[in-house]
């Protein structure tokens, strides 16, 4: 769901038609018929916008048939855990959590925490932000809990009762899926899950550009821990990420809201005056986020070296605070208003890349500079004469750099694939010409700024000056003309981490410390490189067709599954001989197996929780899911979420439907920008009737960059059209191959009409909606240009990861052309 | 079996990848399933891009556009040197690289130390500039992303900086 693996992950998608030779089923949920589809062995149509719909739907199938794994669901999940008195379901109030406050448009999540004793401390890390959220949670350690699910608070029967209308004929009316067809996907998954089967459920950008994405992944984990699937081979939920390193920017990471490995950003907001402070509201005191602080020290010694001391709290202070939302499109509606001076972009295009394009690209103009880093030249770089709005180069003041840079096979490096598996790449060739890696682009302008402020002594400059900042290896590569090119591996050594004293690398992060004896630039990497000349990230032993343990190196402590503890029963077993993954060996008194156990490696799975212990020592021996507070599977979040502690339908922002199951329309919390220059259509505008979604064909990527300029790929994919379904077609005279103009409340474009069956209309209470489909590969650079789709998405934020809605919003069309 | 018939041209032709003077491990520029690819070269210059049969993950396999790596690197399209365009100007010009590096960094001075901001109104530290932002990353190596990330943020105190992750 969410994705079209066979055009996008193409490579990937080997591995499901391998499973499908081998019996088993792949199901395909979209809203069009694609090249997944026609791999698949069940094509389930589904509205963009509503897959909370849909999975609730199997949530509720599961659990009003009692068809969840019992012994699973007990040991495993919070299912018996108790909600405090407060807590008012959406069910019960409209589709709005208690805790609400329409001022604001934010909830205060106290009233979802666990029933039971208080907390010892101030731990609620509620305004942290982001994929942070995961384990700084106030959640309570040791919850009340009710074994036999019956307690009406208990998560168990919260989430019975928040699921009983998702029935298969709401989710028929809700999502336009036949009801039969809906039916089949229950009875297949059920069938495929429990003690000898496992299901996988795959998704994409089709899930995390909605206003409401990161509650539809949860909801496919409420699911698969219903289920079972959880840390166990052939189950879980993949995330098929769209860039080669995607997983790495996110995890090093370039995003506003994180330190590196998921510490969350000090913030004003938050009250992080102090270190101190920032530790004890960062860090929970059950499970393995405990360890906060010493990945925070060590980040801090990493970053600033001799000048971090305990005496000035680790040069804390250095690193700015958050005073709000500095996302990508907050600031792009920041910059628009000439409130962002500078702008540098690394093989990014925000011109077409990004929500609202006529935005993006006025927003370029208010700026006095911007350096665009690319191997060819983008949108982006180009605005100033090529846009298509038309302006005159001599009223643009932007002053613009264009510089050329490195492929990854022109310099060493690492990219993070969507696996969590680190792989190092090889320099081959120089760069051409001046084209330089983005390493050495970063370092030298560094060393400049460094040495531009090297006499300062104003306290806001120390931070820069004490950058350690020494990656140039000790002796040249003769092999290459560029010899000032900065060591990739003193980089990832650095990430590694090392003690402070001898400098010798660390074995993992486990010899991390909280007393400045130790220093590590991103924690959840250590283990990369644990010794001199041992670059676990460039190991490449041929694949095993199993585990393949020694090819690369995968985050954390290259364990290739997360949470594998739950792969056996509480007492240690594989829950059964195929599904056999690792497990409790008593003969050794230690966990062994396939994998790289995910659990500490000699307790038992008998160990009581410790009760006045911290971190792990908190959680049993049978309590799988080590960086939550309480150990177990969160089927209700009690904390860490924005918009509510249970996936619940929402229609997209933009909709020609009204809500069927709530009052509430939208989501309560998603983001709007009411600004001149994005307007938003209200619920069933009548001027945009219709539903459309973005996607990417396997012959083009992204805004074009890296393929509109390689003829090959030009030639196989050259024009921008719009998928639209015959019936719709017919009710506009549109034929197909005739060029057609598509328009949203932001914007319009022009491009050719391709009528297909693909598309299908849908039917709601005997309505007939329909939805069209936009590639969005295409600009005004490159050997091909065209219509950029992303002219006519608004911009909007998810409340929790602050990503923009594109797959679902509304749109009008008619034949003919702009001019 | 029999033999077909071949031309002497036929006969004579070979892989250009059999005469390399070296194969260098690489990972696919695209997608993130992470295709590991052969590099080959010779003469200093790539002549091929091809999937790499080791691989677990794609056993020598490549996509169409895995399989265009070559053209993506070796291509006439290419930047080979600093683009410059002068405020209200209406045209490209060549810089040298020394130049532009030396005046990126001066801007960037410029414009941290006019908006760098101690406190804010009510008197807290921030220690931060919202007029710089940087954006971009999720196609780079992770060393490069650590060090925007460090340089950026744990140097200059710039908050906004993003990549693909967030769109």
């Amino acid at each position: 769901m969410g994705s079209n693996m066979a055009e996008n992950h193409p490579v990937g998608f080997r591995w499901p038609m391998k499973a499908r030779e081998r019996g088993a089923t792949i199901i395909h949920v979209d809203p069009r018929f694609s090249r997944t589809s026609a791999a698949a062995n069940l094509y389930v149509p589904i509205r963009s916008g509503s897959d909370i719909a849909f999975l609730g739907g199997l949530i509720n199938y599961v659990l009003s048939r009692d068809l969840w794994f019992h012994e699973y669901v007990l040991a495993y999940t919070n299912a018996s855990s108790i909600i405090n008195e407060q807590y008012v379901d959406a069910e019960e109030n409209g589709g709005i959590f208690s805790g609400y406050d329409p001022k604001s448009g934010s909830y205060d999540n106290a009233s979802w925490a666990y029933a039971g004793p208080p907390q010892e401390a101030n731990e609620d890390a509620a305004a942290h932000s982001g994929h942070g959220m995961e384990g700084t949670s106030p959640a309570k350690h040791q919850p009340a809990r009710d074994e036999t699910l019956q307690h009406p608070r208990s998560v168990f029967q919260i989430l019975k009762r928040h699921y009983a209308r998702y029935t298969p004929e709401m989710v028929e009316q809700v999502c336009g899926t036949p009801k039969d067809l809906f039916l089949q996907v229950a009875d297949v998954l059920v069938k495929n899950s429990g003690r000898e089967r496992t299901s996988a459920i795959c998704y994409a950008v089709g899930w995390t550009q909605q206003s409401y994405g990161a509650q539809i992944i949860r909801a496919a984990g409420i699911l698969q821990l219903l289920l079972g699937n959880m840390g166990r081979p052939g189950g879980g939920i993949m995330a098929l990420r769209g860039h080669a390193s995607i997983q790495g920017s996110t995890d090093v990471p370039t995003l506003f809201d994180l330190l590196p490995g998921y510490l969350p950003h000090p913030s004003v907001i938050k009250g992080d005056d102090t270190l101190e402070k920032y530790m004890r509201e960062s860090a929970v005191r059950g499970g393995y986020w405990s360890n906060l602080p010493k990945f925070m020290v060590s980040l801090l010694k990493a970053w600033y070296g001799d000048a971090a001391t305990k005496d000035n709290e680790y040069g804390y202070q250095w690193i700015p605070k958050l005073t709000g939302d500095h996302s990508h499109v907050t600031t792009s509606a920041a910059m628009a208003d000439g409130e962002v001076k500078g702008f540098i972009v690394f093989g990014q295009n925000p011109a077409n890349g990004s929500p609202n394009g006529g935005l993006q690209r006025k927003a370029l103009t208010q700026l006095d500079w911007l350096v665009a880093v690319d191997l060819y030249e983008t949108e982006t770089a180009a605005f100033w004469y090529a846009a298509p709005e038309g302006w005159k180069p001599s009223d643009i003041k932007t002053e613009i750099f264009l510089l050329p840079t490195a492929g990854p096979a022109e310099k060493d490096g690492t990219f993070t694939n969507t696996q969590r598996l680190l792989q190092f790449h090889d320099k081959a060739v120089d760069p051409p010409g001046d084209a330089r890696s983005d390493l050495w682009l970063v370092y030298h302008l560094g060393r400049r700024l460094k040495a531009l402020y090297r006499d300062s002594t104003r306290p806001q400059d120390q931070g820069l000056r004490h950058l350690t900042w020494d990656y140039l290896p000790e002796r040249t590569d003769r092999r290459w003309r560029i010899r000032d090119e900065p060591s990739a591996e003193a980089v990832l050594k650095e990430m590694n981490g090392s003690t402070v004293a001898d400098r010798k690398l660390v074995a993992d992060f486990a010899a991390l410390k909280d007393d400045g004896s130790t220093a590590c630039g991103v924690w959840i990497y250590s283990g990369v490189y644990p010794d001199e000349g041992k670059n676990m990230a460039r190991r490449r032993v041929k694949g095993d067709g199993w585990v393949s343990s020694e090819w690369g190196f995968s985050w954390p402590a290259n364990r290739r599954m997360l949470y594998n503890r739950a792969s056996t029963d509480p007492q240690g077993k594989p829950w059964s001989e195929r599904k056999k993954y690792i497990w409790w060996d008593p003969a050794q008194g230690k966990w062994t197996g396939f994998d790289r156990p995910d659990f500490p490696e000699t307790k038992a799975p008998d160990t009581p929780p410790k009760a006045d212990g911290t971190g792990v020592d908190l959680h049993s021996g049978s309590d799988p899911f080590t960086l939550k507070a309480d150990g177990r599977g969160w089927l209700f979040a009690p904390s860490g979420l924005k918009d509510g502690p249970l996936p619940t339908h929402y229609e997209p922002l933009e909709s020609p439907l009204r809500n069927a199951l709530y009052p509430r329309q939208d989501s309560p919390v998603a983001k709007r920008f009411p600004r001149k220059d994005n307007p938003i259509s209200p619920p069933g505008d009548a001027e945009y009737p219709y539903i459309v979604t973005t996607y990417r064909v396997t012959e083009q990527y992204t805004s074009g960059v890296m393929s509109r300029w390689v003829g090959w790929l030009s030639e196989l994919m050259p024009e921008m059209f719009a998928e639209i379904s015959p019936e719709l077609a017919a009710e506009k005279g549109i034929e197909n191959m005739d060029w057609i103009v598509v328009s949203s409340r932001r914007s319009q474009i022009e491009c050719r009409a391709l009528v297909t069956q693909r598309m299908r209309p849908f039917r709601h209470n005997g309505r007939v909606i329909h939805e069209i489909g936009l590639p969005y590969h295409w600009g005004y650079k490159g050997l091909v240009t065209g219509a950029m789709a992303n002219d006519l998405v608004p911009l909007s934020e998810e409340p929790n990861v602050y990503i923009q809605e594109d797959k679902a919003f509304t749109c009008n069309i008619r034949k003919g052309r702009l001019r | 079996m029999s033999q077909q018939p071949m031309s002497r041209e036929s006969i004579e032709k070979k892989p250009r990848t059999r005469d390399a003077d070296d194969v260098v491990v690489s990972v696919c520029p695209y997608c993130a399933v992470g295709c590991s690819q052969l590099v080959y070269v010779k003469d200093r210059r790539i002549t091929d891009v091809e999937g790499n049969p080791d691989s677990p993950i794609n056993e020598g396999t490549l996509c169409p556009k895995g399989a265009s790596t070559y053209r993506y690197l070796v291509n006439p399209n290419r930047l080979t040197s600093v683009r410059y365009r002068a405020p209200y100007s209406d045209h490209w010009e060549d810089r040298p690289l020394d130049w532009a590096m030396d005046r990126i960094a001066q801007r960037i001075k410029e414009t941290r130390d006019a908006s760098f901001v101690e406190r804010t109104a009510d008197g807290k530290l921030a220690n931060q500039t919202t007029a710089i932002a940087t954006l971009g990353g999720a196609t780079m190596d992770i060393e490069e992303n650590y060090l925007i990330k460090k340089l950026f943020s744990g140097g200059l105190g710039v908050v906004s900086i993003e990549n693909q992750a967030r769109i």
